[in-house]
């Protein structure tokens, strides 16, 4: 099956059998291997990307799925690590392994697009689904904090 | 493209959005050898790696004309920071201008870039055990400054000054009398190499107020490449024509396939090809996606007998009791002294409490997976992984082609977790023995289904403890027994030299039930260490003494333990009233050299008898901390990892067969059970370093049980503290 989709903001055609998870697509096929690969079953949240700016979990969206939307992976979210999440995962030391981290900033950039200003409470419910076994969790709740507070600002 | 004996390159200012093997001949490693080191020889001449130009300084520093310093990096990069701490160590001492410093992977070479055994036995490449920063605090604080000696020798040279007239400061190399000065950069422009390069003392080193890094705010290396998804674990590694794998692998441990419908498999669309194993079946192709339905529609039958098959984890763990009580049973004994039994007998009074805890699973978040490229003649192989034993994957696959080590060549990778898991080799070996029947790169994936139910767990035990304390209150005798499979890994933490007690028998009674075990993180010490803490806070508290006065008492003759509990004590405010429906709980352990305590917070939904821990305040003693930072971050991670297993971690086997699958039914934590603060403070110190990767990890059990006992007066004795098991002692 022919499938059409933006790609990072660039228009992406290619041959796929429908069901072929879009994680398989990027990793494999597209060689965008930011997005990760950690449970095949939308547990973990390592997977995560954009559908039309909504956080999805690659591993489980069928490429058919995808078919004339807009996917952005981690490798689209800026071209210099200036995204101010990125900008604050840095500042905050987020991350220690890394595996999940791509899949967690994915989740807070969708969660900074619908709610400018989150709290604690709204953070954590909306991150409860991304794992991390390093126990990054405070700081990452710290970072998104950061984040938001340079979004409203700037 | 890269080429394939390119090393991987750990750099923040590189940004690599993939990393693709070059088609042009995978090359197969000869040697590094015939290099001698800085540190075990007297000559300097190695090139720090063949792809950064400038000039060698040594074998662990290279320096081009810009200035720009590479350092190699001997240590695996799991997220524990080493790769930055260790560069920091070379850097302190070479007085090297930090914001120039990039990191390069070392060759795998022990005899060069390892770091000294226990007892001093070889040289080793392992990350183990938190060994690495304290390992390599001296062996490579040497090292900078024999680098730093190579460039004054130069500056020298160049200068025709005597070098006792030099000094350094970061970057640069200053004449005293005339002040003149020249960068590092410049003299690595016309370096020549030094022989003879004296042995530098520990006394000639930097004192500890001297450092301008160590114990300094410096940012981790690794961290900007794992903000934008282009750090490079295994996973993401392509190679031309490499064909994925997967494997099906016997849910008993120890049976073998016997025949398999592979007619059927092998019609299945982007079969390329099916490969029987010991313990399963590999299905090979061009597509992952294809392997993963062709794996479901895989039928074998198994070979029976395993000694795993009659193991039911459950029962086998209720029986441990009996296994304890029976005289016939005689443990390993792992310390003695005094006359615990005869103490036992003429205490005043006496407690005996058992505890239980199950299997743990590392749930590291990159499932297992390798890719190696063995060669047509299937005498060499080149390695990409993410491994915490590059030495020991390079002998295994050595040993399963018949060659010599020397040409296996490993690209050691970033690895997604680590935690013990991937000191084994297994995955790798698997991967190698594919390749070796196909003459292809092979990637191998584990799912996350083969990641649990292949585990290799952190294993259950039984341990009964019995202590007796004197008419005054004092705690005379002690004993500890330990049932149980994994032999090592179940008396890791059983001793405390910290707690004064004249009469102690600590012992393990092994078993054997042919499962797959090995070191998780903290290894036994998570399980040990609640029980001993736990046993402590229950005598403290029948005794009618605060638990934190009753630890004091105990430990009063190990000054720096004291020091460690008394500062988490005060931090957490210990004697304070918790607000309503809360309590606290403290504990206390040694690991790896390092001693940490805590005060947990918590409070519990009697109704569904789930537990929240709500904060921590947690203390330190690891010696010099080279990176405060990420020690702090180290301490966050080993509470969190080690409350999760307190709270709902659990592997059980049935029949022989690992009953949790994936994530839903191995719950391990999330964000919304985390503690909402986890206080960490450091004690300044000018010891030698010890380890900090797992010694936040022993402490939560025993706070967080002992917490809830003072919350609602129930003894939790068996790991994890499931809601159920919670609901059903608040029931009873």
């Amino acid at each position: 099956m022919s499938i059409e989709f933006k790609l990072n903001g660039s228009r992406t055609e290619l041959e796929q059998p429908p069901q072929t998870a879009l994680l398989w697509v990027l990793r494999g096929h597209l060689e965008l291997t930011g997005t990760k690969f950690g449970c095949g079953s939308g547990l973990c949240g390592a997977c995560t990307v954009h559908l039309d700016g909504q956080p999805m979990r690659a591993c489980i969206t069928p490429i058919s799925a995808v078919a004339g939307k807009s996917v952005t992976t981690i490798e689209g979210l800026s071209k210099d690590q200036s995204h101010p999440l990125q900008k604050a995962w840095i500042e905050t030391q987020v991350p220690q392994c890394g595996y999940c981290q791509s899949g967690q900033i994915m989740q807070a950039a969708a969660l900074l697009e619908s709610n400018k200003n989150p709290s604690r409470e709204e953070i954590v419910a909306y991150m409860n689904g991304n794992i991390c076994r390093c126990g990054t969790y405070l700081r990452i709740i710290r970072a998104i904090k950061i984040a938001a507070t340079e979004l409203n600002e700037g | 493209m890269i080429k394939p004996d390119t090393p991987v390159n750990h750099q923040s200012t590189l940004s690599r959005r993939r990393f693709i093997a070059g088609t042009s001949g995978l090359t197969f490693m000869i040697s590094i050898g015939g290099f001698l080191s800085d540190n075990r020889a007297s000559a300097t001449e190695t090139p720090a790696s063949n792809k950064s130009r400038g000039a060698n300084i040594t074998v662990w520093v290279k320096i081009n004309s810009e200035g720009m310093i590479t350092i190699l990096n001997p240590s695996a990069e799991m997220g524990q920071g080493s790769m930055t701490a260790l560069a920091v160590l070379i850097a302190e001492e070479m007085d090297a201008d930090w914001s120039k410093v990039r990191v390069e992977q070392s060759p795998i070479d022990p005899k060069i870039y390892g770091r000294p055994g226990w007892g001093g036995r070889g040289y080793h490449m392992i990350t183990v055990g938190s060994m690495t920063v304290r390992g390599y605090f001296m062996p490579l604080r040497q090292a900078g400054a024999k680098a730093r000696y190579v460039l004054l020798k130069n500056a020298a040279m160049n200068w025709k000054v005597p070098l006792t007239e030099l000094k350094t400061e970061p970057g640069m190399v200053i004449h005293r009398p005339t002040n003149r000065r020249m960068s590092y950069g410049e003299i690595a422009s016309f370096a020549k190499t030094v022989k003879d390069i004296p042995e530098i003392p520990e006394m000639s080193l930097k004192r500890p107020g001297e450092f301008r890094l160590i114990g300094k705010f410096v940012p981790r290396i690794d961290i900007p490449e794992k903000v934008d998804g282009s750090a490079l674990y295994s996973m993401d590694v392509i190679v031309p024509n490499m064909l994925y794998a997967t494997i099906l692998r016997t849910p008993v441990n120890g049976n073998r396939p016997m025949s398999f419908n592979e007619k059927e498999i092998r019609s299945m669309s982007g079969i390329q090809k099916i490969v029987p194993l010991e313990h399963g079946v590999g299905i090979l192709g061009k597509r992952y996606e294809d392997l993963l339905l062709a794996k479901r529609s895989l039928k074998v039958n198994w070979s029976q007998g395993a000694s795993a098959e009659i193991f039911d984890s459950e029962k086998i763990l209720e029986g441990y009791a009996k296994v304890a009580s029976s005289r016939k049973k005689r443990g390993h004994v792992l310390a003695q002294k005094g006359d615990a039994d005869s103490a036992l007998q003429k205490a005043h009074r006496t407690y005996s409490a058992d505890y239980l805890s199950d299997h743990v699973y590392h749930a590291q978040m990159e499932p297992l997976n390798a890719i190696v490229a063995v060669n047509p003649a299937g005498d060499g192989a080149e390695i990409w992984a993410g491994t915490q034993s590059p030495t020991g994957a390079i002998k295994e696959v050595a040993q399963l082609l018949g060659t010599s080590p020397r040409k296996i060549k490993l690209h050691p990778c970033f690895l997604g977790g680590g935690f013990g898991r991937r000191s084994m080799s297994d995955y790798i070996v698997e991967a190698a023995e594919l390749s070796k029947a196909v003459r292809k790169p092979v990637k191998l994936i584990w799912s996350r289904e083969d990641d649990l139910q292949y585990g290799a767990f952190r294993p259950m035990c039984l341990q009964r403890l019995d202590a007796g304390v004197d008419a005054d209150g004092n705690l005379i005798a002690w004993k500890h027994s330990i049932i149980g499979d994994g032999r090592r890994l179940l008396s890791s933490g059983a001793k405390t030299p910290y707690y004064d007690i004249p009469n102690q028998h600590i012992e393990i009674i092994g078993l054997n039930h042919g499962v797959r075990l090995k070191h998780w993180r903290a290894v036994g010490h998570g399980f040990t260490k609640f029980a001993i803490e736990s046993f402590i806070d229950e005598i403290a508290v029948s005794e009618g003494v605060d638990p934190y006065q009753f630890h004091r008492q105990v430990m009063r003759n190990s000054p720096r333990a004291l020091k460690v509990l008394e500062t988490a004590a005060d931090l957490a405010g210990w004697g304070r009233t918790p607000s309503d429906g809360h309590a606290f709980g403290i504990s206390f352990a040694e690991r790896s050299g390092s001693m940490a305590a805590c005060v947990a917070e918590v409070s519990l939904e009697k109704s569904s008898g789930k537990i929240r821990v709500h904060r921590i305040w947690s203390s330190l003693d690891a010696g010099i901390v080279v990176q405060p930072d990420n020690a702090v971050a180290q301490m966050e991670s080993a509470i969190i990892y080690g409350l999760s297993s307190v709270l709902s971690e659990r592997v059980t086997f049935k029949d022989g067969k690992v009953q949790q699958s994936n994530f839903h039914n191995y719950r391990v934590m999330r964000m919304a059970d985390a503690p909402e603060e986890i206080h960490v403070k450091i004690i300044d110190s000018n010891e030698s370093p010890t380890g900090i990767g797992e010694t936040g990890l022993p402490i939560t059990g025993g706070a967080v049980a002992n917490a809830v006992a003072a919350l609602s007066g129930i003894r939790l004795r068996h790991l994890p503290f499931t809601p159920e098991r919670v609901k059903k002692a608040l029931e009873s």
